[in-house]
């Protein structure tokens, strides 16, 4: 217990190490935090009118991200499943970055359906009186919780082990790894419910929701992942072997096709009915009545979608240049699909058929930002710790912290059986 | 890569010799004065917080139906002395409970209504709503005949005089559901159905996370995205706990049918101004009551019935009824 209490003051420590780039990267993340910590007091204490949510749209940009996050964090799996299922050796040392990435992105979560409530001091109603199983909101809490739990269990575990230079108990955590699994499906199954359930929504209300949220996070959540491992690659000795980006791309490239797949079902569906309930998608695709906000941004997330997927099904995907700009266009069209594209036309029109467009303002950007930067904050440190104790230059018996002197690393492919299956 | 960011920045007094130096401990002072002065600095505007309303017995309340008598009384107390405080004026404040044997439900007769919107104005009277935004829970739509679709209604029409001859009127507030989603979706239980069929609010419960808002069906829920702001003479000091009083920031409020006027016999505020006579409202358990009348031979509709909600608000025309052969006296309301 006194050793853990070490380990964790160690990585402490370590957190506030590095060189000019990780000072810089970290300068800028902590100012854009306190930026949009700034904002969320000026929010907390005149309200949510200090957001650009009526309503008419009673919610915008938060539950936006907070929807695309839970698809980031639930696509650690992706890592996961090849790795645990088909035994992939590539990926194998890759994993626990993934599983990082979904830590940080459930914490976002968190703070993004926070900064949504109009009353965070009476969270704790929902220890007293929690409407479960009738409410999706209560399984959303438990679900996400719960993710969130499960993969600090296996990434803590698996770290501390390689510390302590001891071979990872499998019983201790092999079976979270499986049920981490099941529950990454269910995290992003739920969210979607918590739309597709509400029949006075009918942009909503459809049952290709469900499917549609898992296939975009499969490609979304992976794209970020193969660029966060080129970072990691530039940044750190830490070895990324070209087959796992690979391996990522296939997964990109199959999860990006269904995705689009179902968008077009969808968009078939709507528009070749023409019923009345077309209207909330002739808004975002086409405008209507003279009112096109979301008009050139759902166009341009199409047009991303479709660049990726250029990219993805032709040669040019080998050169990495061009898979990283398909990686950087799918993350971002698949942000505004899910985000402005899901969230805030199903308010448009209103139930009651008027039209208020929702546009932003300032502060809720502002706190938007201070949460990426917040989250991208925790995974830094995350990985700034992971790296050197998976390469064991930080462990048990290394000298004062950082240890350069006195380095008795073993190379990583030597320490591999060591910390993992 | 020769710069390799887990190998620290260089400074081998820090990385090797655990212990204070003079310089390390000049920077870390420095550093940790400069980070919590940036946090204290994000947090200024917290200084405007207006915590008057905020007490630890206010944070420690019970759910309603958790609360006991003497607890609800201890709740009803600080009500009043907030309200006192804050309007000077001493509320007549009560849990009133529904009456047995009573499911109230209202009809509305759209051959009679002509858009005048005083009931929404007398709504806002009554219920203590915000002026400043101000809140409504009756929007008034106008619509073109030949359709019952809301979609191609007018929100937002502006007359000299109304009716306007080639439009009729719809009134949509609260619809009372007998399968609300709204209650539904709560993750709280902050809104549920009353034994009298009035689907009510504890604003002490509600954590504002707007789901209910994006679950009804009618547009019926309202938010206070700020503060509410009535003037002190403006503010009707007969409440109850479950409807009219006073609301703080970021909680859900909506129509309650008045529960603290129609609990008691009265007529909700908005049927009592009503210069048509469009809006009836009563006892569904009673066979001889005007709505049961209404139910029983009119051309009755709810709207938007295929979202299965079972609204306890009927809409109907003047219409004779040529099964039953009841006819109206008055025809004609179009006035």
């Amino acid at each position: 217990m006194k050793e853990y209490g070490r380990f964790l003051f160690r990585c402490f420590r370590l957190s506030f190490h590095g060189d000019w780039r990780y000072y810089t990267w970290m300068f800028l993340l902590t100012a854009v935090a306190l930026l949009g910590l700034n904002a969320y007091a000026k929010q907390f204490v005149h309200g949510l009118a200090t957001t650009g949510m009526t309503d008419q749209v009673s919610w915008g940009l938060y539950i936006a991200n907070f929807t695309y996050l839970v698809g980031v964090a639930a696509a650690a799996v992706m890592l996961v499943i090849p790795v645990y299922i088909y035994k992939n050796e590539e990926l194998h040392d890759l994993v626990i970055f993934g599983e990082l990435l979904a830590v940080a992105a459930i914490v976002m979560c968190l703070l993004f359906v926070t900064v949504d409530m109009g009353r965070p001091d009476r969270f704790v109603h929902l220890f007293l009186r929690f409407n479960f199983p009738i409410s999706m909101l209560t399984w959303d809490v438990l679900v996400l919780n719960g993710y969130l739990l499960l993969n600090m269990h296996i990434c803590g575990y698996l770290i501390y082990c390689a510390y302590c230079r001891r071979t990872p108990a499998k019983w201790f955590y092999i079976p979270f790894v499986f049920v981490a699994i099941v529950w990454a499906l269910s995290i992003h199954t739920v969210t979607a419910f918590l739309y597709s359930g509400l029949g006075g929504r009918p942009f909503w209300n459809s049952a290709v929701i469900a499917p549609r949220f898992i296939a975009s996070a499969f490609a979304a959540g992976p794209a970020l992942i193969i660029l966060t491992l080129q970072v990691l690659r530039w940044a750190t000795p830490y070895p990324v072997p070209d087959k796992a980006i690979n391996t990522l791309k296939s997964i990109v490239t199959v999860a990006l096709s269904i995705n689009m797949f179902l968008l077009i079902s969808e968009v078939f569906t709507e528009f070749y009915t023409q019923s009345s309930h077309v209207v909330s998608a002739q808004y975002l695709f086409f405008g209507l009545k003279g009112y096109h906000a979301l008009v050139p941004w759902i166009w341009t997330a199409v047009g991303l979608n479709v660049l990726a997927l250029a990219v993805l099904f032709t040669p040019l995907n080998r050169r990495l240049m061009f898979l990283n700009i398909a990686c950087v266009a799918l993350i971002i069209g698949i942000w505004i699909e899910k985000g402005m594209g899901l969230i805030v036309p199903a308010f448009i029109p209103t139930p009651l058929g008027e039209i208020v467009e929702y546009v932003p303002t300032m502060n809720e950007i502002l706190i938007s930002l201070g949460i990426w930067a917040f989250g991208l904050l925790i995974y830094t440190i995350f990985v700034r710790i992971t790296v050197p104790v998976l390469m064991g230059e930080i462990a048990i018996d290394t000298v004062y912290p950082l240890g350069s002197a006195k380095r008795v690393a073993p190379q990583p492919s030597e320490t591999k059986g060591k910390y993992d299956a | 890569m020769s710069h390799r960011i887990y190998e620290g920045h260089g400074d081998p007094v820090c990385e090797t010799r655990p212990g204070l130096t003079r310089r390390s401990f000049l920077r870390r002072g420095v550093g940790t004065a400069g980070g919590l002065a940036a946090v204290a600095a994000a947090l200024s505007p917290l200084r405007d917080f207006d915590a008057s309303e905020m007490s630890v017995a206010g944070f420690l309340q019970k759910h309603y139906k958790e609360m006991d008598a003497q607890e609800m009384e201890a709740a009803l107390d600080r009500i009043r002395e907030q309200v006192e405080a804050r309007y000077e004026v001493r509320p007549e404040i009560r849990d009133i409970k529904p009456m047995d044997g009573v499911e109230f439900v209202y009809a509305l007769n759209l051959s009679r209504c002509i858009g005048c919107r005083k009931c929404v104005h007398a709504c806002v009277a009554e219920n203590n709503q915000s002026r400043d935004p101000e809140i409504q829970y009756i929007r008034v739509i106008e619509m073109p005949r030949g359709t019952t679709d809301v979609e191609h209604g007018d929100h937002h029409y502006e007359r000299a005089t109304v009716p306007d001859e080639d439009h009729y009127y719809m009134p949509v507030q609260c619809h009372q559901c007998a399968n609300p989603p709204c209650v539904k979706v709560c993750p709280v239980e902050a809104t549920w159905s009353e034994p009298d069929g009035i689907v009510v609010i504890d604003y002490d419960w509600c954590i504002g996370c707007r789901y209910c808002e994006a679950a009804c069906p009618y547009w019926a829920r309202r938010f206070n995205f700020t503060t509410p702001k009535i003037p002190k003479d403006k503010l009707n000091p007969n409440m109850s706990y479950l409807s009219n009083r006073p609301r703080s920031q970021g909680v859900m409020e909506k129509c309650h049918f008045c529960l603290h006027r129609t609990r008691q016999g009265k007529m909700p505020a908005c049927l009592e101004i009503c210069p048509t006579g469009s809006r009836k409202f009563g006892n569904v358990l009673d066979p001889n009551s005007e709505v049961s009348q209404i139910l029983r031979t009119k051309r009755v509709f709810v709207l938007k019935e295929q979202v299965g909600t079972l609204p306890r608000f009927f809409y109907y025309y003047d219409e004779r009824d040529p099964i039953s052969g009841y006819s109206d006296e008055a025809k004609g309301g179009q006035g």
